[in-house]
């Protein structure tokens, strides 16, 4: 067990929260805004996989990112459009992207790469670098819980950047109040589609983030279903985070860390290797069924808003 | 009958409506959509093979492939009666499936009269605990159903492999799938119906006798769901849980009852997969009928006739799928996935086509 705690779990728990953390901030904004966001991991999906494929055309990692990031917020446009133009229920809306997205990568990949459901394998000076703060030679520790992908220190840049907006911005209290009182919100004077529409966007956008880091940060390509429910999970460490970006961020920290350890499990202690796996599965079931009841969700989560 | 048409109309709209946006999809992958819908459509329904000859095949195959539908459609549209979004029949099937091979493995000593309805109750059995534990952990702790139900379904699967490769696989086979079950546990398949009235439908399509029992599923459906009270409840509960309470109606019973008739529903692929086709379980087999069964639902409006003709659209889907898949330069039978999802979409966007409607009205 000795072996299993060290140094490295940090630096590693670090690496696996990432995601989650990114798709956590994304879903934050939409559903404080008032829109469920299920559809967290269809955009993961979609963003892992543009940021390969356009990696793969273009040779570059950033403008593969940056790609990820627009094909996020197109994919969160077609829920926000289906949600809150045409009144859609929140979760078929969000159920049908991800059952789309299940799709469209490996029917895209079939088409580019004439593979069935897989990008090919970037060379390694085509991922994202890792960003360097300290001599992996001279302080092998230090580097490797601190040199990082780049992304790793946005995630934790925008948990800070996320609680200043939500509290302090016009923006913010704007989202907060559609999500929380529309009819209010709406005789204030504040347009409750623009805002909610923005929400939901900027959740796309931060989604993808949290898929390219998969494909083009910690791997080196796209792989059918990559995201393994990464983004339900992020979700569900929203709702124990009680929407809030930095009790999201620990939540996160926690199934990250739950998956580090089921990593280093496997293989040094005697329990099969199918029952780590199911890990974090299981810690969210029991994370929501032991603290769901005493967080509160926005008030109008869920309700499409008519103007009446 | 003016009823009846609106009923129809919507979901149809969202179907051509899908179809026209995978046209586009395919049109910019490089093939001809049209030669694509042509192989998906005539490899579904046709009743001739491409020599000209006449073949029950592709019915066949595609109603095998609506079976499993039907039962997760089924499922699905249950849950949505008690206002619950059951995304875990997925798991639920897989857990289905291999508590109908443990049976079927396990007792073979049992005659097959005894056997087959045992193996039969295990799958439903199995289904609707797995279904059952997120109906609890809802009325419980209020724990949404949708984010447990998916992380059931992964756990589902691990515990299915292990307990595959570690106890019910041939020794040495790499193949994750269980020894077979007793020869008396196999259900019949179409053949057999139709072999004593003189019509030769091929014993090679595994179409069996699930199918009927997915017929006779949806009476059941229909009877349960408007004719008892039991029925009643549920949909008081998801129509509006607080009238319901008001009214006498214990809610969170009807959240854990409603969940386990659904995972129920949802084992019942095991019927087909491993009493009627495999006859072993096999690890993965499901290709993603649990998800697509949102699809029939939601398309079917809920409702045991609409669910039987989406099923058969999505079988044949999947059956023609598999063609457009060899018979054309790029598009991959992904496009089935991609074409249910934009479904779904289209449907959960009813506001859309009654727009649309009313305002073609107003013109014309």
């Amino acid at each position: 067990m000795g072996e299993i705690l060290n140094i490295t779990l940090i630096a590693s728990t670090i690496r696996l929260s990432t995601p989650i953390i990114l798709a956590a901030l994304g879903g934050l904004y939409s559903e404080r805004g008032g829109v469920i966001n299920i559809a967290l991991e269809g955009i993961m999906l979609a963003g892992a996989f543009t940021a390969s494929a356009v990696t793969v055309f273009t040779h570059n990692p950033w403008v593969g990112l940056l790609a990820a990031i627009i094909a996020g917020v197109l994919v969160a446009g077609i829920h926000g459009v289906a949600t809150i133009f045409y009144r859609a229920d929140q979760v078929v809306s969000g159920t049908a992207i991800n059952i789309l997205f299940l799709g469209v990568p490996a029917l895209l990949s079939g088409a580019l790469f004439d593979s069935t459901g897989a990008t090919p394998q970037l060379p390694r000076d085509q991922v994202l670098p890792d960003v360097r703060i300290f001599n992996p030679q001279s302080m092998p520790t230090l580097a490797s819980v601190f040199n990082q992908k780049p992304l790793v220190y946005v995630a934790l840049a925008l948990v800070v950047l996320s609680y200043y907006v939500l509290r302090n911005t016009r923006f913010g209290l704007r989202l907060r109040a559609v999500g929380e009182n529309p009819e209010a919100a709406d005789t204030a004077g504040v347009s409750v589609v623009k805002t909610r529409m923005s929400g939901v966007l900027i959740s796309g956008a931060l989604a993808a983030m949290g898929g390219a880091y998969l494909s083009i940060g910690q791997n080196s390509l796209f792989t059918r279903n990559m995201t393994a429910g990464r983004g339900f999970i992020a979700l569900a460490a929203l709702i124990f985070g009680k929407w809030d970006p930095v009790g999201a961020f620990l939540a996160c920290l926690l199934f990250g860390f739950a998956e580090a350890i089921s990593i280093r499990m496997q293989g040094t202690v005697n329990i099969p290797n199918q029952f780590i796996q199911i890990i974090p599965y299981v810690l969210t079931i029991v994370v929501l069924a032991g603290l769901i009841r005493r967080a509160t969700p926005p008030r109008a989560i869920g309700i499409p808003y008519t103007k009446s | 009958m003016k009823d009846l048409a609106r009923e129809l109309m919507f979901p149809l709209m969202a179907v051509i409506a899908a179809f026209a946006v995978g046209a586009i999809v395919i049109l910019a992958i490089g093939d001809n959509p049209i030669e694509v819908y042509r192989i998906l459509l005539s490899s579904a329904f046709g009743f001739y093979d491409a020599l000209g000859n006449f073949t029950f095949d592709n019915w066949g195959y595609t109603l095998f492939y609506a079976t499993p539908l039907i039962f997760t459609g089924l499922a699905v549209a249950l849950a949505f009666k008690c206002g619950l979004l059951n995304i875990g029949a997925e798991g639920q099937l897989y857990v289905g499936a291999f508590a109908a091979a443990w049976a079927g493995i396990t007792f073979k000593g049992l005659p097959g009269i005894i056997l087959i309805p045992f193996c039969m109750v295990c799958a439903i059995v199995a289904g609707a605990f797995w279904g059952a534990i997120p109906g609890v952990l809802k009325a419980r702790f209020g724990a949404h159903e949708v984010i447990n139900t998916i992380m059931l379904n992964f756990i589902a699967v691990g515990i299915l492999s292990y307990l595959i490769q570690q106890h019910y696989k041939v020794p040495g086979d790499p193949i994750m799938e269980s020894t077979e079950i007793a020869g008396q546990a196999h259900i019949a398949r179409v053949h057999t119906f139709l072999a004593p009235i003189g019509i030769d439908f091929p014993e090679r399509i595994p179409l069996n006798f699930a199918f009927i029992l997915a017929l006779l599923a949806c009476v059941a459906f229909y009877v349960f769901v408007w004719r008892t009270k039991w029925g009643y409840e549920i949909r008081a509960a998801g129509l509006n849980a607080k009238a319901a309470e008001y009214g006498g109606i214990n809610v969170r019973r009807q959240i854990v009852l409603a969940m386990a008739i659904s995972g129920g529903l949802a084992g019942m692929v095991g019927i087909n997969e491993v009493l009627g086709y495999r006859y072993r379980y096999y690890h993965d087999f499901s290709a993603n009928y649990g998800f697509t069964g949102i699809a029939v639902a939601l398309l079917g409006r809920n409702h045991p006739v609409g669910i039987v003709l989406s099923a058969i659209l999505f079988g044949a889907l999947i059956r023609g799928g598999l063609f457009v898949d060899i018979f054309t330069d790029h598009v991959s039978k992904d496009l089935v996935q991609v074409l249910q999802g934009i479904i779904i979409l289209f449907v959960s966007c009813e506001a859309l086509f009654r727009l649309l409607v009313k305002r073609s009205w107003r013109i014309g």
